[in-house]
């Protein structure tokens, strides 16, 4: 009579919560509409500005009539490249952001719901909590970016995946460096409650002017280039306009998002399980919503 | 058979300081809660016993003592006994945006409870959550959330159970429906049950020893006939107001 044993492990632990947040969405379509709403909205927004600037509107970024060739964004020179530059940048920047607020939002939900102190009196280990938070940006941001690319081919033309396979790299360079900064984040709402829950929606816009999303690191002021290289995503976006201004793969930069996002990952995993722990002798976790 | 077993609970000198320099909110606390006894723990605001369960369920890091929870020790090892152990309290919520069926699924997936689908039947049967399985947690009544509560609480068929005043503000109707529950449970599983409560009637009726926390510290413990001849009371609510007073029975009637 007495717990039968338990069956999945961390597995089964991690789609538990993941099912908590999708049960949300299941039942709540104004839930999924603000997935995409932002995204598309910066797209149709910076998809205009671009289209203005480069003088083709109406026509396609890539002068094929209806815009629905998304090819040319690789040839010299010209107009279109600084279109697929500054809409690659929108898009792949939505992808840090979403995966960010993605993951912090989600355990954000679990504090506005009270619902900590039966997450943590359950088996679910910290990192299984971090992993199902994980997981559930990776679908937020799966379709709140997705439904942007999706607009920014059919209005502009402009294919993000015309970058090639290393466009997944990228990506997921992104989504770790979204992470570990939603970590960092979830680090502070553990430390100081539901007053930092603002952190949450803006930290990131203050990373972005030295993420050198739409300008190169060398636009920047020399001593805040070693700023933005400490940051995985300007090597991200230097990598980008590399695929789409020079055609090629720039392996260095990859190597470098790889690695700082290795660094990033661990300290903000290191001050998560700090102040995790310092919640648990606080006596924290139990109102923590307060 | 439980002779062969740990006791569900094994508490030595569990201590919480919250800041240097105050008082202990627990203070030294030691006892042991065999598998398949009810044991209360009573005393009045700020006595103590909700940082206790918190310390117990390792959501508190005490500052001295150790708990070992049915042979796992809970400073080491704390997730092999959280899969085993539950808890209820009317002060934590349930996410109330999730019907009942999806809070339990949810808890049963984190739980590992092996045919979940089946065991959230039995449950929806056992509780009567029928009328409202499929509405949000939000939108029940005292009675009903105290009931999915409970529900939530035994979703692993739980072998030590820690109850947080289980039946606050309730009616007495519903307060003894869920009293007669935890008897039932209790008898036909043999797990052991904790529970923190001011109803003194739940405490005689539920409980076989009692711990009677003040200023953090055990100031008496016994079964409740044993504390009731003892104090030289008809009931365990004098007692009680003894204890929490400083008073005798010859002080009271003065």
């Amino acid at each position: 009579m007495i717990a039968p044993s338990a069956r999945g492990g961390s597995s089964r632990r991690i789609w538990g919560l993941m099912y908590r947040h999708l049960a949300l969405y299941r039942r709540s379509w104004p839930r999924v509409l603000e997935l995409m709403y932002w995204p598309v909205l910066q797209m149709v927004v910076w998809g205009f500005v671009t289209a203005y600037l480069v003088g083709v509107q109406g026509h396609g970024l890539a002068g094929a009539p209806g815009g629905a060739t998304p090819s040319g964004l690789g040839a010299p020179g010209g107009a279109t490249i600084a279109a697929g530059v500054l809409l690659g940048g929108v898009l792949l920047w939505e992808v840090t952001l979403r995966s960010q607020m993605g993951f912090a939002i989600s355990f954000l939900e679990e504090v506005w719901s009270r619902n900590l102190g039966h997450l943590f009196v359950s088996p679910l280990r910290p990192w299984e909590l971090v992993a199902g938070l994980a997981a559930m940006s990776v679908l937020r941001t799966a379709i709140g970016v997705g439904a942007a690319m999706v607009l920014a081919f059919v209005l502009y033309g402009f294919g993000v995946w015309t970058m090639g396979p290393v466009l997944v790299a990228w990506m997921a360079a992104l989504m770790a460096m979204g992470w570990a900064v939603a970590l960092a984040v979830t680090a502070l709402i553990l430390r100081h409650g539901a007053g930092a829950e603002a952190l949450a929606w803006g930290v990131m816009f203050g990373l972005a002017p030295f993420a050198a999303v739409f300008y190169p690191v060398a636009i920047l002021p020399g001593w805040l280039q070693p700023v933005a290289l400490a940051i995985p995503a300007a090597h991200v976006f230097e990598g980008m306009r590399a695929a789409l201004i020079e055609g090629r793969i720039a392996w260095d930069h990859l190597a470098w998002a790889v690695a700082l996002d290795g660094v990033w990952l661990a300290v903000a995993a290191w001050v998560f399980l700090w102040q995790f722990q310092q919640a648990r002798v606080r006596g924290a976790l139990l109102n923590i919503g307060e | 058979m439980h002779g062969m077993e740990p006791p569900a609970l094994m508490v030595e000198g569990l201590s919480k300081t919250y800041a240097a320099g105050a008082p202990p909110a627990v203070d030294a606390l030691s006892f042991t809660l065999p598998m398949g006894q009810t044991w209360g723990l009573l005393g009045g605001n700020g006595a103590g016993k909700s940082t206790t369960i918190a310390m117990l369920l390792g959501l508190l890091v005490p500052s001295a003592g150790r708990v070992v929870a049915l042979g796992h020790d809970m400073a080491r090892d704390r997730f092999a006994a959280l899969a085993r152990m539950n808890f209820s309290s009317p002060y934590i919520a349930l996410p109330h945006r999730l019907t009942v069926e999806e809070n339990l699924r949810v808890y049963a997936h984190l739980y590992g409870v092996p045919d979940a689908t089946r065991r959230i039947a039995e449950l929806v049967e056992e509780f009567a959550l029928g009328d409202f399985a499929k509405r949000p947690a939000g939108q029940l009544s005292a009675g009903q959330k105290t009931r999915v509560a409970l529900a939530k609480a035994l979703v692993n068929r739980p072998a030590l159970l820690l109850l947080d005043e289980p039946t606050a503000s309730l009616d007495p109707d519903t307060g003894d429906w869920v009293r007669s529950t935890l008897e039932r449970y209790s008898a036909a599983s043999g797990a052991a049950i904790l529970l923190a409560s001011h109803n003194m009637a739940e405490v005689e009726r539920l409980c076989s020893n009692v711990l009677m926390l003040k200023g953090g510290r055990m100031v008496d413990d016994g079964s409740p006939a044993a504390l009731l001849a003892k104090y030289g009371r008809d009931d365990l609510e004098e007692v009680f107001l003894d204890i929490a007073r400083g008073r005798s029975k010859a002080e009271s009637a003065a």
